[in-house]
């Protein structure tokens, strides 16, 4: 029966898995759009609304502009350009913003804040679901009504230089283009110069209507070394510079044409103060939206403050400036000050465009539309622009009509505004049938082992239940690695509680009590007599040999023993001021950035080496030869890579002029990591031909516990190799002081992996944020983005933490007991202590789908669920693996 | 025998809490601007004072366990001041182990301080006054069915209760609802990002206080039975 259960327990993983995933498609929902998405090119624009006489204003308003230019810089964060960087590095940008033709504005991007959404907001006006994070890595062409689109149907010539994503966005839009990839994120100079190179032949030719270009290198420093390095400065400069040239170029082509033209300065996405984006914080949806034209004159004095915005209102402004139709699925709404100094005629005419699109909008989205306040307002501007109409056509006194005029346009402004919040807000229908068979599917996991529960401790129980009753909450979710550390540490303690009582009670006679000394009147007689059976069933050699614990250690290692837990809180503790994650207190200064910071450089080394040492005399010592050379080897490739790419230095080094991508030595450890891997996986195989040799087995295991170790290494930024450190020193002692002496069984020690797997994951920095996500990790060694390797290279370093003390698990378990149940019995345990918190997180969310922070918050802890069930599946399977193999052996 | 021992332990607790509730209205007399949420760091010590004092007064009104045996002076005064000691090394013991749960370790150590002094008076003060400084004692208390009298088994309950108490105190810190019974610890969660409330603890121990009446009644009633 035991036998059976762990494999049961892995075909419900793999099965969970799949119900995440189907629970996943139904709850990411289709944004808001219009159903008449094929033929909207038939439709003709509205015509100009009168009451008794017509118009002849039916067609669309010819351009306001005849050159657009769009200069986007991605990860633009808004004081960059109105705050004291922007003073001192944009010198030219801040004249234009201050006493220059221009407007400009702080337009608000909604999450996720990540590149693709962001284009797709700005040239469509529509709010792209969560879901399009996920795509982001591989962009499929945008089938929705956008600007571009319109743009070329209307015959204009589209000009595109930068990120890539663009050309898949919008393929064979663009008359010309030169795309490049963001994916290299350690290299900041080379995309943008691969931008500029082109720049003067284009602005000398102007045979085009619209360019566009993207600056990614503002972007890749950010995430290399935060928003406070010096390198933003001169990224920042170099954008004047450019935006310098452009301007002037366009202002001389002004005077011949004598029509203006347009410039665009906008950021797709803040940063973060850790440099990284994807969340809703402040610093990463703020961005500068700053038009310029020679259109936009203003009279000195005329101080115009940045006003808030919506990054989707840039849509409806472009669409009016090249005098194409709004895309039908914006929500946002025109910038006003751009058509301020037009006649009241046309003002009032984009203005009813624009009203139309959105209630044309609202009434496909909303089935009560008509009750909508923003509508109410729409009907009635409509009717007063009538009246002005026909006043205007009579040819009426001046100023009756100037101020029927300003009356329509403020209640235009209005209706936009209601209209546009209204959508805005429009929480489109949750799918909800594949929402409930996934459920379905989820639950069936945790319903069918009810009986086995006993066979947990009580206290990892509870501690596992708060933790899942914590899920419900928004704050306990942006502050989870609160609650790990906290039950990690109490854990320690309660390790602690034991340990002193066998040493100065010695009471072996009785069975243990709950670990939990301070819930230990809960403990339950029948508990007792289940475990103390599960104990003899599983170690039936250790339960013969002595009945002592502790007592089997002598002198000092008893007094080891004693200070291994506050060994452990110790490094606990010190972790923990290692990163500050979550959202409360992630502004807090800690030592990942003091080591980072460009000033510390050499103790970063020191540290990155020590660690790198550490970590060799911690996992040698249970390796066969080759591969103990081969780790070595490996870790001093590792250091040789991060010096390499900048992050550390030599001795001998006294500058870091020379950065490469450090692709040789990162290549060098990949195959040191595969060596490694390839040793254990052979001496597994080998200890199933043989059969006879166990240690064979518990070696080869080892082994890819330890290639594990390195790709971790190469992986985590050398300020996080502690982390690493420290996790294996937990392991050890853990294993020799605790884990063998006091005899935990088997579910018990399971459950300590797992949290400590989970406290690691903070550890590490990350946090329930798609921002925390080092995506630098997924292109270690490799030269362009390979979808595959960067995926996979990515999810290890953001769950090494869990992963690691998995594999841990397994070379412990099955070193430790001769007895086959064992795995099995922990592969069980594992199963359900991962997958009871993500079902209930499922049930929790289907719940809570409407509340405020559903996208902010509970969205993304559900990726990195699903994200985690996964990797729970993908290690239940090696369990049963290796389980298999145990018992055919 | 048993009766009187119950109606004495129930009187005691009454007297316990009645303490705590004086504390929190009684210094509004004396000092101005005073109250729990403000002035906490005051009221914390001001707490731990009347329940120490209480505690004192009772030990030495009831004595539960009585030693018939005379003692000198010198005994008497070695064995305060090595309760004196005690009480300071499980302040900073505790005060440790919040360190270690994630206290900062240099600023706000003032409260910090205060949290653990204010924790031991309500586990170490009425282990010293009923049990002495005798660390054998002790654990047999707290260790399984080393109880010995009702009043070592409220000592029990109440100990682990408070501990309980601020385990579970710690729960609230990071929720940010701000709402105005939360001024307490929104003030502690803006400046540290520890895991600790100070106003739980009293909380906990009253609750300790109440599930002990709550229990010995009833123990009280399966007597007369």
């Amino acid at each position: 029966m035991r036998l059976g259960s762990g494999t049961f327990a892995a075909c419900c993983v793999v099965i969970e898995v799949l119900g995440v995933a189907l629970f996943l498609r139904g709850f990411f929902p289709a944004p808001v759009r219009s159903s008449s998405r094929t033929e909207h090119q038939a439709e003709p624009p509205a015509p100009e609304p009168s009451t008794g006489a017509s118009s002849n204003w039916t067609k669309l308003p010819p351009p306001l502009f005849s050159k657009v230019v769009i200069m986007l810089i991605d990860a633009l964060r808004d004081d960059f350009v109105f705050g004291s960087k922007g003073v001192k590095f944009m010198p030219y940008t801040t004249y234009l913003v201050e006493k220059g033709a221009s407007h400009s504005f702080v337009a608000e991007a909604k999450p996720p804040t990540v590149t693709m959404p962001r284009i797709k907001a700005l040239m469509t006006g529509s709010l792209p679901g969560f879901i399009d994070v996920v795509r982001n890595l591989n962009s499929p062409a945008l089938l929705e009504d956008n600007v571009i689109t319109q743009a070329k149907a209307a015959g204009k010539r589209m000009i595109f230089y930068g990120d890539e994503t663009w050309v898949k966005l919008f393929p064979q839009h663009f008359v010309e283009y030169d795309g490049t990839t963001s994916f290299f994120v350690s290299d900041y100079t080379e995309v943008d110069d691969n931008v500029t190179r082109h720049l003067d032949k284009v602005l000398k030719r102007g045979d085009w209507d619209v360019l566009i270009l993207h600056y990614l290198g503002l972007d890749h420093i950010g995430h290399i070394s935060g928003p406070s390095s010096p390198l933003i400065g001169h990224k920042l400069s170099e954008m004047d510079n450019i935006l310098m040239k452009i301007h002037t170029s366009l202002l001389s082509e002004e005077r011949e044409n004598l029509s203006p033209n347009l410039l665009v300065l906008c950021g797709d996405h803040g940063m973060s103060e850790t440099g990284s984006h994807g969340a809703s914080s402040m610093e990463e949806v703020n961005t500068p939206l700053i038009l310029i034209s020679s259109a936009f004159e203003r009279k000195p004095g005329d101080i115009r403050h940045p006003k808030h915005v919506q990054q989707t209102d840039l849509a409806a402004t472009l669409a009016i400036g090249l005098g194409l139709p709004i895309p039908e699925n914006s929500v946002g709404s025109l910038l006003f000050p751009s058509i301020e100094g037009r006649p009241v005629r046309e003002q009032l005419r984009f203005l009813h465009l624009n009203a139309v699109q959105l209630s044309k909008l609202l009434q496909e989205n909303v089935p009560s539309y008509k009750k909508e306040p923003g509508f109410e307002q729409f009907k009635m501007a409509e009717r007063l622009h009538g009246n002005w109409i026909r006043l205007y056509l009579e040819e009426s006194t001046s100023e009756v009509l100037f101020n029927l005029g300003t009356k329509v346009r403020r209640q235009y402004l209005d209706a936009l505004r209601t209209l546009s919040l209204s959508l805005s807000r429009q929480v489109a229908q949750y799918d909800i049938y594949s929402m409930l068979v996934g459920t379905v599917m989820v639950l069936e996991n945790p319903a069918h082992p009810n009986s086995r529960w006993s066979e947990l401790d009580v206290v990892i129980l509870l501690g596992t239940m708060g933790h899942v009753l914590s899920l419900g909450a928004s704050s306990f979710i942006e502050e989870e690695h609160q609650t790990w550390y906290f039950l990690v540490n109490t854990l320690c303690l309660a390790l602690c509680h034991e340990i002193y009582r066998n040493c100065f009670l010695g009471d072996d006679c009785e069975p243990r009590r709950c670990s939990h000394g301070e819930r230990g009147f809960v403990n339950t007689a029948p508990a007792l007599q289940d475990r103390s059976i599960g104990h003899d069933e599983l170690e039936p050699h250790r339960a013969s040999k002595s009945p002592t614990s502790l007592n089997t250690l002598r002198g000092w290692e008893k007094w080891m023993a004693m200070a291994s837990p506050w060994v452990i809180l110790t490094c606990c503790r010190l972790l923990r001021s290692l990163n500050q994650t979550g959202v409360q207190w992630a502004h807090r200064p800690d030592l990942g950035h003091w080591l980072t910071s460009s000033d510390h450089k050499a103790e970063l080394s020191v540290l990155a080496a020590l660690s790198l040492i550490m970590i060799f005399a911690l996992v040698q010592r249970r390796c066969s030869l080759t591969s103990k050379v081969a780790m070595a080897l490996g870790l001093l490739g590792v250091y040789c890579y991060r010096a390499a790419i900048g992050n550390v230095l030599f001795p001998w080094q006294r500058d870091s002029k020379d950065i490469s991508k450090g692709l040789i030595e990162a290549r060098f450890v990949h195959v040191f990591v595969l060596g490694i891997l390839f040793t254990g996986t052979k001496d597994l195989l080998k200890s199933q031909v043989i059969a006879a040799d166990f240690t064979i087995k518990t070696v080869g295991l080892w082994e890819i516990y330890s290639g594990l170790v390195l790709l971790a290494a190469l992986l985590f930024r050398p300020h996080n190799l502690p982390v690493l450190v420290f996790s294996l020193l937990i392991q050890t002692i853990m294993t020799k002081f605790i884990w063998k002496p006091l005899r935990h069984d088997a579910a018990e020690i399971t459950v300590m992996h797992y949290w400590f797997g989970q406290a690691f994951f903070y550890f590490q920095g990350n946090s329930n944020n798609i921002a925390t996500v080092d995506i630098s990790a997924g292109f270690v060694g490799l030269d362009t983005y390979v979808e595959v390797p960067a995926v996979f290279l990515t999810a290890f370093a953001t769950f090494a933490g869990p992963v690691l003390w998995a594999s841990h698990l397994v070379s412990f378990l099955s070193s430790e007991t001769s007895s086959g149940s064992a795995l099995s019995h922990a592969c069980f345990c594992y199963a359900l202590i991962c997958s009871f918190p993500v079902s209930a997180y499922i049930i929790l969310v289907t719940s809570l789908r409407y509340h405020l922070f559903i996208w902010s918050v509970f969205s993304p802890k559900l990726l990195y669920e699903g994200m985690h069930i996964l990797i729970t599946a993908a290690i239940c399977v090696f369990f049963t693996a290796m389980d298999q193999t145990n018992t055919k052996s | 025998m048993k009766d009187t021992d119950i109606k004495r332990l129930l009187y005691t607790h009454l007297l316990c809490i009645f303490s705590i509730i004086l504390s929190i209205f009684i210094p509004s007399f004396f000092l101005e601007n005073f109250s729990i949420l403000e002035t906490h760091l005051t009221w914390l010590c001001i707490c731990s004072v009347f329940v120490t004092a209480v505690n004192l007064v009772l030990y030495l009104v009831v004595k539960p366990n009585a030693s018939s045996k005379r003692s000198s002076l010198s005994y008497k005064v070695t064995r305060f001041l090595k309760c004196c000691i005690y009480f300071l090394m499980s302040c900073f013991f505790f005060h440790v182990i919040f360190v270690l749960y994630g206290a900062p370790l240099i600023e706000l150590v003032l409260e910090t301080f205060l949290f653990a002094v204010i924790l031991s008076t309500f586990t170490t003060v009425p282990c010293l006054c009923l049990l002495g400084p005798n660390i054998k004692a002790w654990l047999r208390v707290f260790s399984r069915n080393g109880v010995t009298s009702i009043w070592e088994n409220s000592l029990q309950i109440t100990t682990i209760s408070s501990f309980i108490g601020t385990w579970l105190g710690a729960f609230p810190i990071p929720l940010d609802w701000e709402r105005p019974w939360q001024v307490g610890f929104s003030y502690l969660k803006q400046q540290n990002k520890c895991l600790y409330s100070d106003g739980k603890t009293e909380e906990a121990s009253q609750y300790a206080c109440i599930n002990d009446v709550v229990q010995l009644s009833s123990d009280a009633t399966s007597l007369s039975l």
